[in-house]
């Protein structure tokens, strides 16, 4: 099986988790900008975590046969810093052209506060002035839900956002029919317990069906799964569902959000080669 | 909204032989996770916000026809409000109801 995680953390991954994503079938990874877990004093902290994303990461996963390419943005976790926010949106645009870079992300909100609404509509701004793609983050647990209408209430006041450019993440239940129903890509983030696990995952699928449906790892600092995405695999095998169904889930619905991008190199057919960059 | 949805392709005994075992292995956990509170801090089982909508979550199991949902809205912030400021940077899991309610 091969397959495409489109949201891993991989700066706070192992290079045994490489092994793992390259022994599992995994060709390409997608990385958003993140938060590091405690707030960063300034600008010049996130530019060097977009060095990393952008130069070194995508070397150490090739060393694993795999493609690496990053989303940059803001995180949710300090959109609520104002000066901070401002500060980054400023030094972006000089990192979209680099070869790995697919769009904005992850933007969101956290707490859904105002400052972090103002943030997440720049950033969506920034994304249309660079016709960039977009990645969303949309917040945790008891926020998911009014983090979720708020965050697509924002795109639709876009008339220049073609929603089959935009993933939703972290869709969960109650979350999925207002990004769908909208245009917008999901994606169901596998988490061991914040999100939604395999079995819940499967059974999204089994309710609406794979059409404009990614599912991702996710991993990062936290208890997170490097391989869910066979974990999911496994899943629907243990259902009994086609290898057909399961690849069009694992891969051939990531290539097709992903390609919209001209950078992303993996095709349907074809088979990848690591981009090495640097 | 639900094009080409394949359904499950297990029958209903099917799903009952795979999966039983390990939620039956949840249902204890949680049993005995409300069992240890009880033992501990009976007062903390009733008064705690989580707790208290940890407990109408259990007794929507007990409805059938889209439990998970159900439970999903019991948990979630229902306000269409964003925060004036930052109050904290993690979610806690429920919605305090009667806390918002108290300052509306």
């Amino acid at each position: 099986m091969r397959y495409i995680d489109h949201h891993a953390h991989m700066v706070s991954r192992t290079t045994d988790d490489y092994q793992q994503l390259a022994l599992t079938g995994c060709v390409a990874v997608t990385e958003p900008a993140f938060w590091a877990g405690w707030d960063r004093s300034c600008g010049d902290s996130v530019e060097d975590y977009f060095r990393q994303l952008t130069e070194f990461e995508p070397r150490r996963a090739a060393q694993h046969g795999i493609q690496h390419y990053t989303w940059l943005a803001i995180n949710p976790k300090e959109a609520d810093d104002r000066n901070l926010s401002r500060d980054v949106l400023t030094r972006i645009p000089k990192f979209l052209d680099r070869p790995t870079v697919l769009g904005i992300g992850e933007i969101g909100m956290n707490r859904i506060t105002r400052n972090e609404i103002a943030t997440y509509t720049e950033q969506v701004e920034l994304a249309i002035e660079h016709h960039q793609l977009i990645l969303i983050h949309t917040p945790h647990l008891e926020d998911k839900l009014k983090g979720t209408r708020i965050s697509v209430d924002v795109l639709r006041r876009y008339r220049e956002i073609d929603p089959g450019r935009v993933l939703i993440d972290h869709a969960e239940e109650h979350t999925i029919e207002m990004i769908l129903e909208h245009g917008f890509w999901a994606g169901l983030t596998l988490y061991p317990q914040t999100k939604i696990s395999p079995q819940r995952a499967v059974d999204v699928i089994e309710k609406y069906g794979p059409e404009r449906i990614c599912v991702a790892g996710a991993c990062d600092w936290g208890p997170s799964d490097p391989i869910a995405v066979p974990r999911f695999a496994l899943e629907m095998r243990r259902r009994r569902h086609s290898d057909a169904l399961i690849e069009r889930v694992v891969f051939e619905n990531p290539v097709r959000f992903l390609s919209q991008s001209p950078k992303f190199k993996v095709t349907a057919s074809g088979a990848p080669e690591p981009a090495r960059v640097g | 909204m639900k094009t080409h949805a394949p359904g499950c392709p297990l029958t209903g005994p099917q799903i009952v032989d795979e999966y039983f075992i390990e939620n039956r292995t949840r249902l204890l956990e949680i049993a005995a996770f409300l069992d240890r509170l009880d033992r501990v801090d009976a007062d903390c089982a009733v008064q705690d916000f989580r707790m208290q909508v940890f407990r109408d979550a259990v007794d929507a199991l007990g409805t059938p026809g889209d439990r998970l949902n159900r439970i999903q809205m019991l948990l979630s912030d229902p306000t269409p409000e964003p925060l004036e400021r930052l109050d904290r940077k993690s979610a806690m899991g429920a919605f305090d109801r009667h806390s918002k309610e108290a300052r509306s």
